[in-house]
């Protein structure tokens, strides 16, 4: 299976790649990081990079990392269908003041355009 | 959540401040009330919670599971939210509102304002939500519920509300606008409202 993981920097795609990395480890599949522009994350694209980087280094895994620039959730599913990739992964959203689960932009984009299955991380 | 959010230029109409008692549609009384922070007032409300329908769920609240839905309450009923119950005669709650502040009162002033969840002004806004269990919905209760809800909320100085709601949520929305909520935002999945109460 080839994962396409895509990060924006907000604390629910960080936990993506982590469950992300940790489900790839255990089946086999072949990761491929996305770093995206998320025009809602804090962190700059190339922070979030380095994270990346950090987060693979820490476990010894090897995943091709890119950086997508560009219409985050366009880019995303256009790299997946024209790839050959079989899934994209994202973050499970936030959760708002009274606890209410709030999907984000980028989701909401891919899981209404993307051709190949799509799992968001809780 | 979101820094820019908008809220209507002119504020609310004046809510009438809870107790507040009524018959709902069916001839039942029906209290709606200040929630009070006791063992009883917070055993009532899981009681409500873990009987609650899960197709009445929004956005993943109330929790399903009682320890879930004691852990989420433990972090809705603190001091610096507004909760009203609705009540019937034998003190079962058959309904809750609340408002959330989006920075808790331990996180604000000494620099958390810089946070994105305050708004323009430098004011807290709070967010809302509404449950009747199902057997009670469809008579009222839910539209006095709200009320007693803003008007605890105007008597405490909140000033910001806003809350989101699923699209096909006909009812939710009509009753939103009715208390004077307006459409905030439209491009998400759910719709964001707000009031401005102060």
């Amino acid at each position: 299976m080839r994962t396409l993981v895509g990060i924006g920097g907000s604390d629910d795609s960080l936990r993506a790649l982590t469950v992300a990395l940790d489900r790839a480890a255990a089946a086999g599949d072949d990761v491929t990081v996305a770093v995206v522009e998320n025009p809602d994350s804090e962190l700059s694209v190339e922070a979030v990079e380095r994270r990346v980087h950090e987060d693979l280094d820490g476990r010894g895994v090897e995943a091709e990392v890119r950086v997508l620039r560009g219409h985050p959730g366009s880019r995303l599913v256009e790299v997946a269908d024209s790839e050959g990739f079989d899934r994209i992964v994202l973050g499970g959203g936030e959760t708002s003041p009274l606890g209410k689960i709030t999907i984000g932009s980028i989701a909401e984009f891919v899981l209404l355009n993307a051709n190949t299955t799509v799992t968001l991380v809780r | 959540m979101s820094p820019d959010r908008i809220y209507p230029d002119d504020v609310a109409d004046e809510f009438e401040r809870p107790p507040i008692s009524f018959a709902d549609r069916e001839d039942r009384p029906v209290t709606v009330r200040d929630h009070e922070a006791t063992d009883e007032g917070f055993e009532s409300l899981v009681e409500m919670y873990v009987a609650f329908d899960p197709e009445d769920r929004a956005q993943g609240i109330p929790p399903t599971g009682e320890q879930q839905v004691r852990d989420w309450l433990e972090h809705i009923l603190t001091g610096d939210c507004v909760n009203v119950v609705a009540v019937l005669d034998d003190g079962r709650r058959i309904g809750h509102a609340t408002l959330v502040p989006d920075v808790p009162a331990s996180q604000r002033d000494s620099g958390a304002s810089e946070n994105a969840s305050r708004s323009g002004d430098g004011e807290v806004a709070y967010e809302l939500a509404i449950f009747v269990l199902a057997a009670y919905q469809g008579a009222g209760i839910g539209t006095s519920l709200i009320r007693g809800l803003l008007g605890a909320g105007q008597e405490q100085g909140v000033e910001q509300v806003w809350l989101t709601v699923e699209r096909w949520n006909h009812p939710a929305v009509a009753l939103y606008k009715k208390v004077g909520f307006e459409t905030s935002k439209t491009e998400s999945f759910e719709l964001e409202m707000s009031l401005r109460l102060n």
